[in-house]
């Protein structure tokens, strides 16, 4: 038997012992080594080959992520190490750095139980160092660090040891400051990094080695004797005696938590059914013999095999041929392959116990965020929630007319695939509309669907999504149901700022209905008045709902279908047609047919819409545009190229920083603004730049182009070039 | 000037002499027919009134609108299903017209809320509430008609209930989201045993009156809609009587504890 085979052959019986497991995420800001760092660790477990490690990139298998030199999928790999005399089955996953596949790192983070996050000591913490930290706390995912590319601060910035020492202490530092004001209450102590209990290593994810303080103790290497061989030129030897893997795997056993122990306080925030059920208890306790619960994280196209499901299994057994459900779809599936991935290869097995991240064919409407179950009725987990939404949109059409049905599964799929891509059709125009986090994100997409879907389409120029919101309360507006026998009265208003951001947080349950005195409490601290917090029906985006009527007959029965029209001017306000942001509606009085029949559906919604939309055309309405931070690094003598083109976009410098002999320009600017931004920063200073951007939300658009900006949206969506005026909405 | 015209109950022979006269002699007519699927032919009816009737869907009919503005200086006839004003909404459109300052009148028809009734030989002042049963739609599943039937069977009131025509709604579909009611509200009102009736199309040659217990009437086939149920409360002999013989109730109601009266 091979290495590789007999690394199988152990992963497989390890698959049963959650305590010798550990789940993780490798999390960093774009290319500060993650995949080099994957790859090594595999390739030192024996699970590729060395020669190839580091090189190719493995877990880059994608096309497209090779020609880019970024990752774009998460990919899991798994691997066996040996620590202490006991043998471990590490189950990794490689995260995507580029902030448009940061929906990729929010959904790994519900798989695993703990993450490596790797900071480049050149560069040290930088923008997405924070949010993939804060994405993995929030999930109760607790971290190690491991500074990378340390190769660099001597053989390219020539830093003495002293100096290295310093810029390790600050990364230190500023890791466990983000840790500690972004950590749960009960870890914030916890799981800060220290690097002399080995919870923090030092390498180069390149030249293949690492060390820590524990691993330096027990081999009496010293930060003098790396210095040395770095100088030197001799990294290989460093590297045999102080591999990546060692040191690194060492750290992840020895710090990170094994399913049985984070399933405990895992489960409970990320699962609001009863704890005290037979499956809550299951999945606390990660137990293989209760009832399956499976979590889907990814879903991958594979050439061969189609689509390939990749989840936590939190608690029971999953095993080819079983039947399972996925919550919310009324009929069961047959599962017909479970897989472990050993290295980057699926290795079918018969069955996947509780603790492990499985791979599974079969489970045809399966969609990253499902839950999955061997009962029908089970409470599904949290829907995975990220920081930010799509911003970027492209028409999307068939060159061949006849294609399109096909188009439109294949928009389906991908959307099922990837939730941070959208489609939706226009219904005036009848075209299709795929939205995205970015510009990369959507010519990935489109790459996909021309080259893996071998669908032929055209895409038009991609516009940003805008946000509509009201600057003013509104005076009280009626609205009439068709049949005149019903009239609604709303006002609307500008949304608290507290709740528009906890709500954008995701930190207040949309599911009203259920979770009603959770969410009126949660409104009541965030400072709304109580009669509105206890009223709050309806939440969709960073809108809400409340009825603040007393006593009027009926209106419990109506609710359901106030609220439906409530939803729906939410995707699609009164002026452009975006969807809303910032939007409070208040329900103020009612008069209801006393006969269901005559306040049904048809006469509700309708009343309710032009009732919300005839407020909202009193109350000041204006879009908003969504707006990127932008971090850039030049060589100082070329700053001032580097403000022109941020000031040109209407870009905004927040700060300047010098270090060395660079320039470190923290920016804000309008997405809008920022197509074509990365061959214009590249020309502007002959490519010698590093730059990033990061989604912040959205700001109103300046006034001096909102009516131009309306008008082209319009336009765009087939609308009347105005919006109708308030007495439209009056009926 | 503006005539609400009843059409009555099934076809077009349903139309009142009075009502076939008036629409003879307006200058436009408009008809309606979303409020109840009757049987009518709206060709054969315009061969009958020798006049082109423009039909109107639920959105135009309720904006009422093309109505009005050609009611200011024509005379227009609205044919409504059943009796004008009974089970449909068309009081706004009047308040309306009237306000406008035409002139208005109504020919009554033939209405449902009489003919199930008298179909099943039920006494009329016997009837409590009237409710109207629609379809769940998404997660709004109205319940009030629940209500409405334990509060007349609280006070011995049969109720009728009225099928949502618009979508062709079935005495057995109905039947089934009473149950469903009675799953959700958990208060006893409605079961297998309840006592149901049925009627289908009213005033057509092969009308159907029905009654037995929901387990047998739920499979049973009452054919093409309209169709609607009478939940009866506490029967006075004569009724109890009159839905063995006329409506085909098992005979076991004439006896059975508590059914009757007194
Ligand atoms: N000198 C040096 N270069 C490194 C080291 N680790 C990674 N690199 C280089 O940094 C670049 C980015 O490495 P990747 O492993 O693709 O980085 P990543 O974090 O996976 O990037 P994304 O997935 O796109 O965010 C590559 O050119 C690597 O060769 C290191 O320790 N030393
Ligand atoms: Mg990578």
């Amino acid at each position: 038997m091979g290495r590789k085979e007999e690394n199988i052959k152990k992963a497989k019986d390890l698959r049963y012992k959650p305590e010798r497991i550990r789940n993780i995420g490798v999390v960093a800001h774009i290319d500060h080594g993650k995949t080099t760092f994957s790859d090594n660790l595999l390739a030192g477990a024996g699970m590729i080959s060395e020669e190839l490690a580091g090189e190719q990139l493995v877990l880059d298998y994608d096309e497209q992520e090779q020609a880019r030199g970024i990752t774009i999928n998460a990919a899991a790999a798994s691997m066996v190490h040996e620590y202490e005399g006991k043998e471990y089955l590490i189950n990794l996953i490689d995260t995507p750095g580029h902030v448009d596949f940061g929906g990729d790192v929010t959904r790994a983070m519900r798989a695993v139980d703990g993450a490596i996050v790797v900071v480049c000591a050149v560069e040290g913490v930088m923008p997405q160092t924070e949010t993939v930290l804060r994405q993995a706390l929030k999930e109760r995912v607790k971290p190690v660090l491991l500074i990378n590319k340390v190769d660099r601060l001597i053989n390219e910035l020539k830093l003495d040891p002293q100096e290295m020492q310093r810029r390790f202490v600050k990364i230190i530092t500023e890791v466990n400051q983000l840790i500690k004001k972004m950590a749960p209450e009960q870890f914030k102590d916890k799981w800060l990094v220290r690097p002399e209990d080995g919870s923090v290593a030092f390498g180069s994810a390149l030249h293949n080695w690492a060390i820590s303080v524990p691993y330096m103790k027990r081999t009496g290497i010293t930060f003098k004797d790396i210095y040395e061989y770095c100088k030197n030129n001799d990294q290989k030897t460093l590297a045999k005696k102080a591999p990546i893997h060692v040191v690194a795997l060492d750290m992840v056993i020895r710090h990170l938590p094994n399913p049985k122990e984070a399933q405990k306080y895992r489960i409970p925030n990320i699962w609001r059914g009863d704890l005290d059920s037979e499956i809550g208890k299951a999945m606390v306790d990660c137990d293989p013999n209760g009832p399956l619960s499976l979590m889907v994280t990814k879903i991958l196209i594979d050439p061969h095999a189609g689509e390939v499901t990749f989840g936590r299994v939190y608690s029971g057994t999953l095993r080819e041929g079983q039947e399972v459900y996925i919550i919310g779809m009324p009929k069961p599936y047959r599962i017909q392959q479970v897989a472990v991935m050993v290295g980057d290869e699926r290795i079918p097995v018969d069955e996947i116990p509780a603790g492990n991240i499985a791979a599974i064919l079969g489970l045809r409407d399966a969609y990253a965020g499902a839950t999955v179950t061997s009962r029908p009725d089970v409470e599904p987990f949290e829907s995975i929630k990220h920081y930010s939404e799509p911003v970027v949109t492209v028409r999307v059409e068939a060159k061949k007319p006849s294609d399109l049905p096909k188009l439109v599964k294949v928009l389906r799929d991908i959307s099922k695939a990837d939730p941070s891509i959208q489609v939706e059709i226009n219904q005036e125009t009848g075209e299709y509309l795929m939205s995205g986090m970015g510009e990369l994100h959507l010519e990935v997409t489109e790459y996909r669907i021309k080259n893996e879907h071998k669908v032929d389409i055209i895409t038009s120029e991609p516009t940003v999504i805008y946000r509509e919101t009201v600057k003013k309360k509104s005076p009280v507006f009626e609205g009439k149901s068709p049949n005149k026998h019903n009239y609604l009265y709303v006002e609307v208003e500008p949304l608290e700022e507290s709740v528009v951001k906890a709500l954008l947080e995701g930190q207040i349950p949309e599911n009203v209905k259920k979770y009603k005195k959770e969410v009126a409490k949660k409104l009541e601290e965030l400072g709304m008045p109580k009669e509105e917090a206890k009223g709050v029906f309806g939440i969709k985006g960073a809108n809400l709902i409340t009825d603040v009527t007393k006593g009027i007959q009926h209106l419990h029965e109506a609710k359901e279908l106030l609220k439906q029209a409530f939803e729906e001017v939410c995707q699609a306000g009164p002026k452009a047609a975006e969807p809303l942001q910032g939007v409070k509606v208040r329900l103020v009085d009612a008069k209801l047919h006393e006969d269901a029949i005559h306040r049904g559906p048809a006469q509700l919604i309708p009343a309710m819409r032009n009732a919300i939309y005839g407020a909202m055309t009193l109350a000041e309405p204006i879009l908003l545009e969504p707006i990127q931070k932008v971090f850039i690094s030049v060589p100082a003598e070329l700053l001032g190229n580097v403000t022109r083109e941020i000031t040109q976009r209407r870009g905004t410098i927040l700060d300047i920083k010098n270090e060395e002999d660079m320039s470190i320009v923290l920016a804000k600017a309008p997405v809008a603004e920022m197509f074509g931004f990365a061959s214009a920063i590249r020309s502007a200073t002959g490519g010698r730049v590093l730059w990033s951007t990061e989604n912040m939300g959205f700001e109103p658009l300046p006034d001096f182009l909102q009516e131009e900006v309306m008008k082209k949206i319009r336009q765009r969506k087939g609308l009347p070039p105005e919006p109708y005026p308030a007495e439209h909405y009056a009926g | 000037m503006l005539l609400f015209i009843g059409l009555g109950l099934w076809d077009e022979k349903d139309i009142s002499v009075k009502g076939l006269e008036e629409a003879k002699n307006c200058d436009i007519l408009y008809a309606e027919f979303y409020t109840s699927k009757m049987g009518v032919d709206t060709k054969k009816l315009e061969k009958q009134l020798g006049k082109k009737i423009i039909v109107l869907d639920r959105e135009n009919a309720e904006k009422g609108d093309k109505i009005i503005n050609d009611a200011k200086n024509k005379k227009v006839g609205f044919l409504v299903a059943g009796d004008p004003m009974t089970a449909t909404t068309h009081i706004s459109l009047r308040i309306k017209a009237i306000e406008e300052g035409i002139k208005t009148k109504i020919i009554h028809g033939a209405s449902i809320i009489t003919a199930s009734a008298g179909l099943l030989g039920l006494q009329i002042y016997k009837f409590g509430r009237i409710v109207s049963i629609a379809r769940p739609y998404k997660d709004y599943f109205p319940l009030s008609p629940y209500d409405s039937i334990k509060s007349n069977m609280k006070m011995g009131l049969h109720t009728l209930l009225l099928l949502d025509t618009e979508d062709h709604m079935t005495a057995n579909e109905g039947m089934q989201i009473l149950l469903e009611m009675e799953k959700r509200k958990k208060e006893g009102i409605i079961s297998e045993d309840t006592l149901i009736a049925v009627v289908a199309r009213a005033s057509s040659d092969d009308a159907v009156a029905r009654a037995g217990y929901l387990k047998d009437l739920i499979k049973e086939d009452f054919g093409e809609t309209p169709h609607s149920i009478v939940i009866p409360a506490k029967l006075h002999f004569m009724e109890a009587k009159a839905l063995v013989t006329i409506a085909n109730a098992p005979k076991e109601i004439l006896r059975e504890e508590g059914r009757l009266e007194g």
